[in-house]
């Protein structure tokens, strides 16, 4: 055949292309399909529960992924601010996957259980009241709307979750159960930005807000709590900026971008416990006020020291004490 | 009405069509430039950012773009093939069902249907009326080719085949999904396949729809606006075919680090690089056209916009490839560098070689000449002032924004915290909103001088 003959004839011609994108198509894409490295299953993974995948739905819905991504990248700043890289088996359920492409908001893939309930519903209800600079929409209205679950029992089929609509049923109760009772630990956050006629029911915000608290947890309750990292500052035992202006100064400004949001202008309390207090919670000794701001403390207070470092810290420490004066 | 007569009818419709659409992504675009700045912005739940990108995407991607595909492919199609289009009924069904098919996805991506899928983000109702109008229009194009006067396809031709074929079998095959309900579905992947064959698809649909068709409008439009032969019929060969076997294989350069297997990952990094080859193959060709002739940049108005157009696609088809090195790609993924590296794509090349090549359509279908080359100049200087803001800004912006996010102490702890990085980018973000001020501006002088060049002559019945 006369190779040139190809551009006389379009539907030979047609053909040929077809062929031509079959290969890359073939190779990177359709045998991966197969693979057992892009579809590993980890026992440690757990399926959604049916309200985290309708708080998933909903994320989908807002086009949460435009801003946020799910993939945390084995780069060592990238596991210092947001955790452990993410691994294949943890997205063995998603469907879409939602690693995104682009972070004008931070990564999402380890937010699960970094900070209490009730820091969601105020930062979803308005993310300014927290943090000045942020440019993050306010989504007022998922609080005001009831969670729709007329469809769960048909979804969680289709994705395979392996448990049936009377289990569906009874995790929706029990989930509404938990969020509407009054011990709810969150409650009282939760109330103020619910109306009254949603409180006794499921909103489209609790259910993204239990999404959110799923987001890398099953990873992280595998690893437990990073061994070692106690004796990290176990020698943090004196404040080396103790008294300084300046230090106290530059830890004010550490304390409003950071602290603000749960402890309270100038620390009188929000729904992280007050700060301008002696009375702390969990001590206040500076190895103690240490220890709480560096590797957090259960019941919603993140770890900051990998994105401060021990310097800033102190001077984080050091305004605190600043605080506690002032309010004498 | 002859043939003639009503295959200019649908060419003036798509490309009128196509500018309406251009005008309203613009305008959603630059609303989600003020929101970055501003979130108050974020009045209303279909207003929100998440929902309102996402129109922003796909109205210009398959409202302004392939409107402007069709316009110019049937007008191609009609000339080399020396041959009325196969089935003009179908292509004017084809021209009211698009205008339809962009409106309601419009909307139903304000509700809040989407599969998250990026460029496949419309629910699957929908998607079935995508695949019913790409039949259309490929009927019409393999129809119109296989009744054709002239014996040889020419390049044009072939990129036109290539990018009905290859958005056929990725666009299909990435939207695979289970509906629930008429608004949701589950895509029929999970996890990292689902993200594998997401940017196979999200890549390709990046090289069928806005590499593939712009090429044969250069192509053609280059040569018949200029008078100039190609300079290499060889050359465009070699570049055809490693162009269409080298991108299939890419996808995964948008998933470098992540839990995608790695020997897919460098494969895709491979072939990235590759790919500047054949790339570079269709700018030389453009650059050697006008060999001797160019004083034509200050002559006719055109030749500016192709070869402005052609030094786009040669550089952003140097960049994309160098984003996909791990190294680089660990600093600038994720950040304002890509949104920056698309826009150069989009409103560089894509839109200055589809806005002229529908000024020659429009001109031509229409029977004069175009309104007003003053305007088209004014129009050329303004996109181009304008999309240079724009991406060079968010250039710089994408590598502070890297650099804050990778920035340690010397006790190894970061330096900067999250919101210190999205602080540090409001001044670019402001900037970024003139540029696309100036953008908005030119594409209005263009939108008003090409409905002029548009209205049909009374005299012609």
């Amino acid at each position: 055949m006369n190779f040139n003959s190809l551009y006389e004839k379009p539907v030979l011609f047609a053909i040929a292309s077809v062929v031509v994108i079959s290969v890359g198509t073939l190779v990177t894409t359709f045998i991966p399909l197969f693979l057992p490295s892009t579809q590993p299953i980890s026992p440690l993974v757990k399926p959604y529960t049916a309200v985290e995948m309708e708080g998933r739905d909903i994320y989908i819905r807002e086009g949460c992924n435009n801003c946020h991504t799910q993939t945390v990248r084995p780069l060592r700043t990238e596991v210092a601010r947001y955790g452990d890289y993410s691994k294949p088996e943890e997205s063995a359920w998603d469907r879409p996957f939602l690693w995104g492409s682009r972070r004008t908001g931070p990564d999402l893939a380890r937010v699960g259980g970094k900070y209490p309930d009730a820091w969601h519903y105020r930062h979803m209800a308005n993310p300014q009241a927290m943090f000045d600079k942020s440019n993050m929409p306010a989504y007022p209205w998922l609080a005001k709307a009831k969670l729709d679950t007329s469809l769960t029992a048909r979804k969680v089929k289709v994705l395979g979750y392996g448990y049936d609509g009377a289990e569906v049923a009874r995790q929706l109760a029990a989930f509404r159960e938990t969020v509407t009772a009054p011990a709810y630990p969150s409650a009282q956050v939760r109330s103020q930005v619910t109306p009254a006629a949603l409180q006794g029911e499921i909103t489209e915000l609790d259910a993204m807000v239990a999404y959110l608290q799923k987001l890398g947890r099953d990873l992280k309750a595998a690893q437990g709590t990073a061994a070692g990292s106690a004796t990290a500052w176990a020698a943090e035992t004196k404040n080396p900026y103790a008294g300084s202006p300046e230090a106290e100064e530059e830890g004010e400004k550490i304390f409003k971008e950071n602290c603000r949001g749960c402890h309270g202008e100038k620390g009188t309390g929000g729904f992280g416990p007050k700060l301008a207090t002696t009375a702390h919670k969990f001590g206040g000794s500076d190895a103690d006020l240490f220890a709480s701001v560096a590797g957090g403390r259960p019941g919603g207070m993140p770890a900051f020291l990998p994105q401060l470092g021990k310097d800033r810290v102190w001077k984080a420490v050091a305004y605190i004490r600043r605080l506690e004066k002032e309010n004498r | 009405m002859t043939n003639g007569q009503r295959s200019d009818a649908i060419v003036r419709g798509f490309a009128l069509s196509s500018v309406f659409w251009l005008l309203v992504g613009l305008l959603v675009g630059l609303w989600l430039a003020a929101e970055m700045i501003f979130p108050a912005l974020n009045l209303a739940p279909w207003l929100a950012f998440g929902r309102l990108r996402v129109v922003h995407t796909n109205g210009l991607t398959f409202g302004f773009t392939l409107a402007g595909i069709f316009a110019c492919s049937f007008y191609m199609l009609e000339k080399l093939t020396r041959t009325p289009l196969a089935f003009p009924g179908l292509a004017k069904t084809q021209l009211w069902l698009f205008n339809i098919a962009i409106a309601l996805g419009a909307l139903s991506l304000f509700a809040g249907w989407t599969t998250s899928k990026e460029y496949a983000e419309l629910e699957w109702p929908l998607d079935i009326v995508v695949v019913v109008l790409w039949v259309m229009f490929a009927v019409n194009v393999m129809g119109t080719l296989v009744k054709r006067r002239e014996k040889q396809m020419y390049v044009s031709l072939w990129f036109l085949v290539a990018c009905v074929v290859t958005v056929a079998v990725v666009y299909i095959l990435n939207n695979l999904a289970i509906p629930v309900s008429l608004a949701k579905s589950y895509s029929a992947y999970a996890g990292v396949n689902d993200a594998n064959v997401q940017w196979w698809f999200g890549h390709n649909a990046v090289a069928s729809v806005f590499t593939f068709p712009i090429l044969a409008m250069f192509y053609y439009f280059l040569p018949k606006s200029t008078g100039l032969p190609i300079y290499s019929h060889r050359l465009s060969i070699i570049a055809f075919w490693s162009l269409v076997f080298g991108y299939l294989w890419t996808g995964a350069h948008h998933l470098m680090l992540t839990p995608v297997p790695e020997w897919i990952q460098t494969v895709a990094l491979a072939f990235s690089l590759f790919l500047i080859a054949p790339s570079w193959a269709s700018v030389v060709n453009g650059y050697y056209t006008m060999n001797g002739n160019w004083d034509m940049m200050k002559s006719n108005y055109l030749t500016k916009f192709f070869i402005l157009g052609i030094t786009f696609y040669g550089l952003q088809t140097i960049q994309g490839p160098t984003q996909a090195i791990r190294a680089l790609s660990g600093h600038l993924h994720y950040t304002e560098y890509i949104p920056g590296h698309v826009h150069m794509g989009t409103m560089g090349w894509v839109t200055m070689i589809i806005t002229a090549s529908m000024y020659f359509t429009t001109a031509k279908v229409s029977g004069r000449e175009v309104h007003s080359v003053k305007l088209a100049n004014i129009h050329f200087w303004l996109i181009l002032v304008g999309q240079l803001l724009f991406t060079v800004t968010l250039w710089i912006a994408g590598i502070v924004q890297g650099a804050m996010w990778k920035a340690v102490n010397p006790d190894g702890s970061l330096m900067y915290t999250f919101l210190d990085s999205v602080a540090a980018m409001y001044p670019y973000w402001t900037v970024r909103i003139f540029g696309g001020l100036l953008y908005f501006a030119g594409i209005s002088v263009f939108a008003y001088n090409l409905y002029m060049t548009s209205r049909p002559k009374t005299q012609a019945v």
